[in-house]
């Protein structure tokens, strides 16, 4: 498990890198200069010049890439803003602000959007997946199979609007969505201002889960080592539970790591809908000022929490199914 | 059959099976009548699709109940199971009646190991703790043949070789010392080797406990090994039935007889071709009028009045020996004969 572990800590550091250095390269290759973009109308080529130097971009790329992957490690100096520690991911060519201070400032609107969605679908709909093929075929598993179909046709931002206005404006039974407080600072508050967001992320993604577990289900109970379990004398729970249920997760889990380590790279309808500072926003926002620094450590940040649930799924998988071995 | 008690051991009579599928009725078994003693073997010969594994499927109430309609009798020691509920079942069995399955790197869990899968049975039917229900299966293993059962029993099924998963998922079936075991096929996918070794073991174990057998399998060598007993189905009913000298030796059912000359003959002349049986298993869903096996017989035009397709025959049983025919039995015996006197 641990040679596991540190060879998949490399690869991963390995993918990041190859990945800073594309979204590194496919910057310069869209003709727009940063530092035009800041120099404002009475421009000087001496102002023009000054500019690129403070932000750092008087040089050849692959020397800036060195300059910039050299500030993650050890930090870096920059003659218009001075000393930037590390992980340095430099200064965000919009405001001027470490994009690393940013990001982490956002980062708790995004994680609490993630898990907080996430363990109300994960638990809905896998339990509405397991009763619909508990119920096969029976009103349970039709209203399930119609709900789920339903769910997934939704679109965030419809049902994000309708929801607002029913359940915030007209009726008063939720509050204003808003991301003022973290958890630490206060939990009311934080609960109470993410409850719709959570809940209206979360129907879009219980339909899948529910057609995925029923599935899932479906398929292992009819599997011939259910039927021995069975011709055991085992109950039906203890065979639904331990036998099928154990089949059925694998698929589940990779889903859901998926699903978790997108979120957390931004859910920019989401935020968009509610007004949240997450870091999808933030991701749109530096796409659109053509920030590279900011687009750089936001890329990053997502490819991370992907790379690093998929790490955690596999290493569950093995935990799932002996005949999976971790080399 | 061989049975000496008023009350046979297990007894099935006329047990229909149907399924209700999109395409219509399927009758999968009809009208089957056999009794079974402590101590013996049945062996259910047929082509796939004769309705064996579905009817040894019913006796352990493992169909899928919302599907199927069952009618008749299946008395097992006296207890009638097809009105029994799923809690009875539950505990018969694994204990009482036990399966072994064809399969069994599909038939064991992939997620547990043998001896967790072997105790647990352990442990429903009797209440042991996880200590005794581990000591238990490694005796079982040990009884089975596994070598290093101490260490094995910590294994998976899929480090086990195919001859050693067969002997283990024996093991679970025989935890419970079961009066009643049914093997489905449980040397099929085995080579020829491993398989006589399985087949000595359940003969041992039988000798050993007692256990009546029901052995499924369409291979008439391993029915030769094994069985005491033999009855033989097509198209979801009994053709014919007798103890395995008698079905084997003399074969009184046309099918019965296409089985036999099917297969090679080790003291027979080595070139003489193999006579399959001409056309396909009949389709349960529309099965053929009259007698079943009748489009695939070679004998309908000597039956007066084309009553192979128009009336089923009866299965008449005298002292466990039977078969259902339209032919007189001389006029069967004298073709049957000839049959095999050109063969040699």
């Amino acid at each position: 498990m641990f040679r596991f572990l540190v060879r998949r800590v490399i690869g991963a550091m390995v993918i990041l890198l190859i990945i800073s250095a594309i979204t590194f390269w496919l910057f310069y290759a869209v003709p727009r200069d940063p530092a035009m973009m800041s120099c404002g109308k009475n421009c000087t080529p001496e102002n023009l010049a000054q500019i690129r130097k403070n932000l750092g971009i008087d040089h050849s790329i692959p020397v800036q890439y060195w300059e910039w992957l050299k500030g993650v490690f050890v930090g870096r100096d920059y003659t218009g803003f001075g000393r930037c520690d590390a992980p340095c991911f430099g200064y965000s060519f919009a405001n001027n602000v470490p994009v690393f201070d940013t990001i982490m400032d956002r980062l708790p609107t995004t994680l609490s959007l993630a898990f907080g969605a996430a363990a109300i679908f994960l638990v809905f709909g896998v339990g509405a997946g397991m009763l619909a093929a508990l119920k096969q075929g029976q009103f349970l598993d039709k209203f399930a199979s119609s709900a789920s179909l339903l769910g997934s046709s939704l679109q965030i931002y419809f049902v994000g609007y309708l929801a607002m206005f029913i359940f915030v404006a007209k009726l008063g039974w939720l509050d204003q969505p808003q991301d003022n407080k973290t958890l630490l600072e206060d939990p009311s508050s934080w609960f109470s201002g993410l409850l719709l967001p959570w809940l209206v992320l979360a129907i879009i993604f219980t339909a899948n889960y529910t057609r995925m577990t029923r599935s899932q289900m479906v398929e292992q109970l009819s599997e011939d080592y259910v039927r021995t379990a069975r011709a055991k004398g085992l109950s039906r729970s203890n065979v639904f539970f331990r036998f099928a249920w154990r089949g059925a997760m694998g698929p589940i889990v990779t889903l859901f790591g998926i699903d978790l380590g997108t979120l957390i790279g931004g859910a920019i309808i989401t935020e968009s809908t509610f007004s949240l500072h997450g870091v999808g926003r933030l991701a749109v926002a530096s796409v659109d000022q053509s920030d590279l620094p900011m687009l750089l450590g936001v890329t990053l940040l997502a490819a991370g929490a992907i790379v690093f649930f998929n790490i955690i799924v596999d290493a569950v998988y093995a935990l799932i199914d002996p005949r999976i071995r971790l080399a | 059959m061989t049975s000496t008690d008023q009350q046979p051991f297990l007894s099935v009579k006329d047990l229909q099976v149907h399924f209700s599928t999109e395409d219509g009725i399927v009758k999968a078994v009809d009208g089957l009548t056999f009794d079974l003693a402590k101590g013996q073997t049945l062996g259910i010969v047929g082509e796939s699709g004769s309705g064996k594994s579905v009817t040894n499927l019913t006796i352990l109430g493992l169909h899928d109940r919302r599907r199927t309609t069952i009618d008749g009798e299946i008395l097992l020691d006296g207890k009638e199971l097809l009105s029994a509920t799923e809690k009875e079942l539950e505990l018969l069995r694994g204990n009482k009646m036990s399966m072994i399955f064809q399969d069994a790197l599909a038939s064991l869990s992939p997620f547990h190991t043998i001896g967790a899968q072997i105790g647990e049975t352990y442990r429903k039917h009797t209440g042991a703790s996880k200590k005794e229900a581990r000591a238990r299966a490694i005796e079982m293993l040990r009884r089975v043949g596994i070598p290093q059962p101490d260490v094995r029993v910590d294994d998976y099924p899929h480090q086990f070789s195919g001859g050693m998963r067969q002997r283990a998922m024996i093991a679970m079936a025989l935890v419970c010392d079961p009066e009643l075991l049914i093997a489905d096929e449980p040397t099929t996918a085995l080579d020829v080797t491993v398989q006589a070794q399985i087949l000595d073991l359940l003969k041992d174990l039988q000798q050993e406990f007692g256990t009546a057998i029901i052995f499924i399998t369409h291979d008439l060598g391993v029915i030769a090994d094994i069985a005491d007993d033999v009855l033989v189905m097509y198209g979801g009913r009994c053709v014919e039935r007798g103890t395995k000298e008698e079905v084997l030796r003399t074969p009184q059912h046309p099918y019965t007889l296409g089985l036999l000359s099917s297969m090679p003959s080790l003291d027979g002349p080595v070139d003489v071709p193999l006579s399959p049986i001409p056309g396909a298993p009949p389709s349960l869903l529309t099965p053929p009028s009259g007698c079943r096996f009748h489009p695939r017989c070679t004998f309908t035009d000597k039956v007066a009045g084309g009553l192979c397709a128009t009336e089923r025959p009866l299965l008449e049983v005298v002292d466990g020996r039977g078969s259902a025919c339209h032919l007189p039995m001389e006029q069967r015996q004298d073709l049957f004969a000839d049959l095999a006197g050109s063969r040699h």
